[in-house]
């Protein structure tokens, strides 16, 4: 695992400095000094800033600690993470329990990616990470795997929400194998050069930029690969309402409130919504992941 | 001489949801989503004067006293007042007054359209709050302001619906409107 030094951590300070230097060097030259992970929505004007590390850590969705946004970050502190494995199993030749310090020894980069949460408001997170794929070929894939399921620790000794119905625990999420696979899929070891806040799902999560905050399942204990469509935590509690896709789209709207802007975290008062983007703005990236698919049924 | 201050004290507390909104925009504590905060902050305060009015009738029975009915209308239009500022914040905070996406939302978000529903049906009880009112409706205005059971249920539908989940404050605001109101089922019965 690399450890870093604490002379390596880049203060929030500095970050954003060099963050506005490198903006100001042109969005694609940054890109491409910074690695090869797209930036986000570069022609809408604001959004290539990263929320604060303070919004990051103090507001958050983890029904498993609560249901209300700072429930995570008062009630995560003590959560165990050590020691902590990940399994690999289901339609796989040989499953494999690896050791939570062994995923975090694989290579992580920065990467700056954007979150769209389902209820209409955005971040803008610098992860540390690497594409879940590597992960993946750790193991041999049956050609009869379709889905990947993704499954968060049960531990409602800790994780207080777990002892009400909130949702059917434990946590399930899940994707359609080729969306695991590309490389923005990614497995989150830490943000802002730091170490993954509990609150923000040690020690490891998964984040797809493309879809709602709720797909990207934290705190995973096992990944397993399976022939049928998972069912999904929000999709088991209200399919209408919460689709396996679940990309973000401006134009599907949830049944109860629209999809068409968002708010922005972190800004003042009188900042108004942004337009929404197919995708999240990674249209270019994933659109062909949906070829020939309507959305609009597959939501 | 007790008396002659009882109802501005009163007035001065219930203003108490101003106090706090105002000590958090001064001090900046609103949180990352300052515009969500103010919005969600008025809500859930109609929600408690919407129940603080329903209590007022039950405590009359309950302590055998009539002092509580001084109170009525000033909660109520309390609890007016803090409605228009939830409604106006989501409208013209949150919206900028953008009326298009706005009736798109009346119509076809269920959460909205009860929420508008009740707003609408609080301005009619505001309006007709009057002792002159009172008079001209003689005894209709009873019956017109039992609207308040009506505008109590399309509060907590309201906070039910544009909650992810119901666990747990729309599920423990929605049983203390029910069981007021049950107690004015109970109430008719007696009498």
């Amino acid at each position: 695992m690399k450890k870093f030094k604490h002379s390596e951590i880049t203060s929030e300070k500095i970050y954003n400095k060099r963050r506005s230097f490198i903006k100001s060097m042109g969005y694609g030259l940054g890109a491409i000094t910074l690695n090869s992970v797209p930036l986000i929505n570069a022609n809408a004007s604001n959004l290539n800033k990263p929320t604060s590390y303070e919004d990051i850590t103090t507001y958050n969705n983890y029904y498993e600690f609560g249901t209300g946004k700072s429930d995570p970050h008062r009630r995560a502190k003590n959560f165990p993470t050590k020691p902590w494995s990940v399994k690999i199993e289901g339609e796989v030749e040989k499953s494999l329990e690896l050791p939570v310090e062994e995923v975090l020894a694989i290579k992580s980069e920065e990467r700056i990616l954007k979150l769209r949460c389902v209820e209409g408001w955005s971040m803008v997170i610098p992860w540390l990470g690497f594409s879940l794929s590597e992960l993946l070929n750790k193991v041999k894939i049956k050609p009869n795997a379709k889905f990947v399921e993704f499954e968060t620790v049960y531990n409602p000794e800790e994780m207080v929400g777990q002892r009400y119905p909130v949702l059917n625990w434990p946590y399930i999420e899940g994707l359609r194998i080729d969306e695991a696979m590309h490389p923005l899929t990614t497995v989150v070891t830490g943000l802002y050069g730091k170490p993954l806040p509990n609150q923000n799902g040690a020690p490891l999560r998964i984040f797809i930029p493309w879809k709602y905050g709720f797909k990207s399942a934290k705190a995973i204990v096992k990944i397993k690969l399976t022939e049928k469509m998972p069912n999904t935590a929000w999709k088991n509690a209200s399919p209408r309402e919460y689709g396996f896709y679940s990309n973000v789209n401006p134009e599907v709207d949830h049944p109860r409130w629209s999809q068409a802007t968002e708010r922005v975290i972190g800004e003042s008062i009188l900042a108004p919504r942004i337009k929404t983007l197919m995708f999240n703005g990674y249209g270019d990236e994933v659109a062909h992941l949906y070829s020939g698919m309507d959305l609009k049924k597959n939501y | 001489m007790k008396k002659n201050y009882l109802k501005p004290t009163v007035f001065l507390l219930l203003l108490w949801p101003i106090y706090v909104i105002s000590y958090q925009i001064i001090f900046d504590e609103l949180g990352p989503e300052p515009v969500d905060r103010i919005i969600n902050h008025f809500g859930e305060w109609t929600l408690i004067f919407i129940i603080l009015t329903l209590s007022i009738s039950p405590l009359r029975k309950i302590t055998n006293s009539t002092e509580w009915l001084k109170f009525r209308r000033m909660v109520g239009l309390f609890t007016f007042s803090y409605a228009s500022i939830h409604m106006l914040s989501y409208v013209g905070l949150d919206y900028r007054f953008d009326i298009e996406p706005l009736i798109n939302d009346v119509f076809k978000k269920k959460f909205v359209f009860v929420g508008f529903s009740a707003w609408l049906l609080l301005t009619v009880l505001a309006l007709t709050s009057s002792d002159m009112m009172v008079r001209v409706l003689k005894s209709y205005w009873k019956k017109l302001h039992r609207l308040v059971y009506v505008i109590a249920i399309f509060g907590s539908l309201h906070f039910i619906w544009l909650s992810k989940t119901i666990f747990f404050k729309p599920l423990i605001y929605s049983i203390i409107i029910l069981i007021l109101l049950s107690f004015r089922i109970k109430l008719k019965k007696n009498a």
